[in-house]
Order: C-alpha cells, then sequence, then structure tokens
C-alpha cells in the first residue's frame, strides 16, 4: 500500500521530539479523525529555520509525511519553507495512496501553522501566509477516562 | 523476517489440512453436478447432503433447513431482504443492533430506503444488548429482530437465549448472525428459538466462498437468487460440492474440537489480556470481560493510532487488525467501538487479536513484547501523549 519511501521514513522517522522555547509551534487536526501532527521550528535572526522537531498522532502516512516535511524544511529561510506544499512532501515520497493525501495537507498546514505562530510572536508578517484553519480542539469533547 | 504469528483468526482461518483433503476429489475426481441424472454424479447429491446433515445435528435441526451460500455475507443479506418482503404485509419494522457486521447495517440501510423501519438498539459498555430496550422497542408493526450471536470486533456474546425468548412471546421472526460464533461455542437453535441463523465456512478453518443459513421449517422467505431448483427451490445455482464438504468437514472438526480448544484458547486469551493489562500502562479491554468469544481479544491504547500499530507489528511478522479509521477506508473509527461509548481517538488506538487453534504461549509471550515496545515509541511520537504528561505534570 505504501511507497518504499513512506515505510522507510515511517520506520526511522527524522527529527522526532520538540524544541524547547521553540520559535513557532503549531498544532493541527483533528484527534477525531485520528490525525495530530505538531510542528516545532527554531529560526534564527536571519529568518533561515536551524532546527524542526514533530509529534504526530497518527497513521503511517501521517508520520512518513511529518518526517519529510520537516526535512523538506530544514536549514531553509522563511520563504523557502513556504514553498514546500504538500505536493512537494507527496513527490519527494514517492507517493501516497489516494485515501492518505489528506496527511501531506495536514504537513503543509502544520508547517504553516508554526510559522504562524512564530509571525504572531515576533510581530511579523509573511508573505502568503494565511492564519491556520485547523485546530485540534475544533469539535472535541473534552473527555477525560479512566483507565 | 521469516516468522508469522497469525493473530486475526477472527478476518479468516487457515483451511485446516484435513479439510482440504477431503475436498480435493470433488474438484478432479467427484467433479458431476449433483442433478445430473447418471451415477457418477448422483453420488455427489448424497455427499452434499452428508454434510447437510452433519451441520444440521451440530444445530439441533433437520437437514432440510439447511440452504448452502457462498458465504455469510448471502445468508445475512437473504435473511434480512427476504424476510421483510415476505413478511410485508404484517409490517414493516425491524430490529438489530448498533454492532452488527455491515453485512447486516447495510442491507438494513437499503431496506429503510425502501420504505421499512429499523431500530437500531444500542448496547451498554461491555457491548451486550440490553433486554428492556429490546422489550420497549417492539411495535405491532415488528416483522424481525436480527441479533449477532457473538461480536467480531469484541467478541463480546450476546444474550440470545433470552433475545430469542423475547421474540416468540410476541411472535417475531428471530434472526442472528452466527458467522463468529458457530463452531466456536455451542448453539442450540431450538433452545435460543433462533428461526434463522447465518454462518460461513473460513471462519472456522473451512473454504472461503461457502457458508449457509439455516431457515426453520415454516418461516415463509423467498428464493434469494433465481434459477434451477437447487436447495430446495430456495437458492438456485449449481452446489459448490468442494465447498459444501469443506464447510461440513470443517464444521464437524470445529465441534469436535471445540471444548478442548475453546478451554486452551481462553487460558491463552486471558494470559494475554492480563500481560497486556498488567505491563501496558492506559490501556483498556474492550468488550465484556467474560461473557466473549474464547479466542478474541481487543484492546485501546490511549494516545496511538491503530494504523501505525499494525504496521509496526506486521514489521515484527505479527498479524493483526483494528478499528482505526485508517484500516476501515472511511474518516471514522469502528461503529462498535463509538457504540460501547469509546471516544473517537480511543477508538483510533484499538488493536484485535484473535487466536487460532495453533496459537502458542510463545507467540503470546513475543506478541506482548513487542507490542510494549511499539506501544511505547508510537506514545513517544505522539503529541496527546505530550499533552498528557504535561497535564499530568501540571
Amino acid at each position: 500500500m505504501y511507497s518504499e519511501k513512506v515505510m522507510e521514513h515511517f520506520q526511522n522517522p527524522r527529527n522526532v521530539g520538540e524544541i524547547e522555547n521553540a520559535s513557532g509551534v503549531g498544532t493541527v487536526g483533528n484527534a477525531k479523525c485520528g490525525d495530530i501532527m505538531r510542528i516545532y521550528l527554531d529560526i534564527d535572526e536571519n529568518r533561515i529555520i536551524r532546527d524542526v522537531k514533530f509529534k504526530t498522532f497518527g497513521c503511517g502516512a501521517a508520520v512518513a509525511t511529518s518526517s519529510m516535511a520537516t526535512e523538506l524544511v530544514k536549514g531553509k529561510t522563511i520563504e523557502e519553507a513556504m514553498k514546500v506544499t504538500n505536493r512537494a512532501v507527496m513527490e519527494a515520497l514517492d507517493g501516497l495512496p489516494p485515501v492518505k493525501v489528506h496527511c501531506s495537507l495536514l504537513a503543509e498546514e502544520a508547517i504553516h501553522a508554526a510559522l504562524w505562530d512564530y509571525a504572531e510572536k515576533h510581530g511579523i508578517k509573511i508573505e502568503g501566509l494565511e492564519k491556520p484553519k485547523s485546530d485540534i480542539h475544533e469539535g472535541e469533547e473534552e473527555e477525560e477516562e479512566e483507565y | 523476517m521469516d516468522r508469522l504469528i497469525y493473530l486475526d483468526n477472527a478476518a479468516t482461518t487457515k483451511t485446516a489440512p484435513e479439510v482440504v483433503e477431503a475436498m480435493l476429489p470433488y474438484f478432479t475426481e467427484n467433479y458431476g453436478n449433483p442433478s445430473s441424472v447418471y451415477g457418477f454424479a448422483a453420488k455427489n447429491k448424497e455427499a452434499v447432503y452428508m454434510q447437510r446433515e452433519a451441520i444440521a445435528d451440530i444445530l439441533g435441526v433437520e437437514a432440510k433447513e439447511i440452504y448452502f451460500t457462498a458465504g455469510g455475507s448471502e445468508a445475512d443479506n437473504w435473511a434480512l431482504k427476504a424476510a421483510a418482503e415476505s413478511y410485508a404485509s404484517k409490517g414493516n419494522h425491524i430490529i438489530t443492533t448498533k454492532i452488527e457486521h455491515h453485512a447486516i447495517l447495510h442491507t438494513a440501510e437499503y431496506l429503510e430506503k425502501r420504505g421499512f423501519e429499523v431500530t437500531y438498539l444500542d448496547v451498554d459498555e461491555d457491548g451486550v444488548v440490553k433486554l428492556e430496550e429490546l422489550k420497549a422497542a417492539i411495535r405491532p408493526t415488528t416483522i424481525l429482530i436480527s441479533v449477532m450471536f457473538a461480536n467480531n470486533e469484541i467478541g463480546t456474546i450476546q444474550p440470545i437465549k433470552e433475545i430469542g425468548k423475547i421474540a416468540k412471546e410476541h411472535g417475531i421472526l428471530f434472526h442472528t448472525d452466527a458467522v463468529q460464533a458457530f463452531g466456536q461455542i455451542p448453539i442450540s437453535a431450538d433452545d435460543c428459538h433462533i428461526d434463522m441463523l447465518s454462518a460461513s465456512g473460513h471462519k472456522l478453518n473451512g473454504p472461503k466462498g461457502i457458508g449457509f443459513l439455516y431457515i426453520r421449517t415454516g418461516v415463509k422467505i423467498r428464493s434469494f437468487i433465481h434459477g434451477g431448483a437447487q436447495e430446495r427451490k430456495r437458492r438456485a445455482g449449481t452446489e459448490n460440492v468442494p465447498g459444501i464438504i469443506g464447510m461440513g468437514t470443517a464444521a464437524l472438526r470445529a465441534v469436535e474440537t471445540m471444548e478442548e480448544r475453546a478451554k486452551e484458547e481462553t487460558k491463552l486469551r486471558d494470559y494475554l489480556i492480563k500481560r497486556v493489562m498488567e505491563e501496558i500502562p492506559y490501556t483498556k479491554l474492550n468488550g465484556h470481560p467474560v461473557k466473549r468469544l474464547p479466542n478474541n481479544a481487543n484492546f485501546s491504547f490511549r494516545f496511538v493510532e491503530g494504523e501505525s500499530l499494525l504496521i509496526m507489528l506486521d514489521m515484527k511478522g505479527i498479524c493483526a487488525s483494528s478499528g482505526s479509521a485508517c484500516t476501515s477506508g472511511s474518516l471514522d473509527p469502528s461503529h462498535v467501538l463509538l457504540a460501547i461509548g469509546l471516544p473517537h481517538e480511543i477508538a483510533h488506538g484499538s488493536l484485535r487479536l484473535t487466536l487460532g487453534g495453533e496459537t502458542t504461549r510463545e507467540e503470546i509471550d513475543y506478541t506482548v513484547d513487542c507490542l510494549k515496545e511499539i506501544v511505547k515509541n508510537l506514545r513517544e511520537m505522539s503529541p496527546l501523549y505530550e499533552d498528557f504528561l504535561k497535564k499530568q505534570g501540571a
């Protein structure tokens, strides 16, 4: 079902983790649908993404697209990172099954959400960046279960 | 990865060697059409009858009440559609449950589009139908009650005897989808007041593509496949002779080994459940703790998504299944897990392990060891787990 590249990134995901005092953090997706991605960005004074980390709750494709998206933006300028589209992530992974295309969209949105957070914190405007529409708390009920 | 640990016996089973052996001559030597007149073929009619009788004996019914089909889904479709049509003059209301197999649920939806009214009963948190709710749902127009014998995902066994009694008291036809139960646990059609029962061959080490519908004498339901006079004119098409031989052989084998197998499987299943629940935190056992199929264990691991889990297990040579949306081809997780009240994100992290007669303790140990590691790794990657830990720490 998945390409070798997807399987490889799923088995050995790059850049898993958190960044303390990150320049920007973005979380997208919805637990209800089974996918949540969180991206941490460390951006230096030259607007270069010095480091990037991710955490993902989701299927194999969700993990692989997160991993690939972090690889594609690492070391890039904000403007270059803005050009990393879901299509680019998919191509870099040698494609995704049609039902998993939304995972690559989520990866793009997660990067954008983290950049938005950075822009807001620093009071700057990033060309072409819109306020992220997905929110993990959207439509989610607060349910604490005892196990 | 050389090793293969097959823990998905609710999906399908390995055809037993003796079953294959019994079937083989009916492909190559005894290939005659049972409807033909000459002796060479006519003996196949006898062979088919013998299997019909063997299966009837298991259920405590008569051979002429067993109708072979191409599987469990066909039997379910037949039972619901034909009963609805045949009894439409009596009423248009059908009662079933929210946890049925899609062969029932989608058929019920089809009937709803054609003017029938369907009540989908809730179940309790263990997946058991509430008898009071069933009684309350009965209307003067109710013509059919269909409740599965045991659930395919969470393994919960329904109070079929009590449900059958309620149906009988109200003069309502009672059908049960026994695809997961037949050959696994004892079933008596009379004791449970069952009017129709669906079963399948490949769930009990028989071949795929064969099943049957039991229809009690007196239940007037029409033919589903029209054509020749096979199956007492109720199910046309040349008999799948090798399949029928396989189904009968497998059913007999399943019943003969049932007691011993159930004992062994229950022991292993409980060992599996104990280890998982003790060694993997934030885990829930889905389904009834005791009233469940001997071979079924179903867990939800919080903060983890099911498909990821399955791929990781596959890489360790372990075959399992999940109620995650990603494995169902839709955005929603399993309707069964939602019906027992699991929130979406927890339903997404479910895992079903179904043992077989060949499963060993060593395999269970290996599986739990792998599972512990995999769940730990996936949680470390999960933003939900990160949030949970932060909340705990705060």
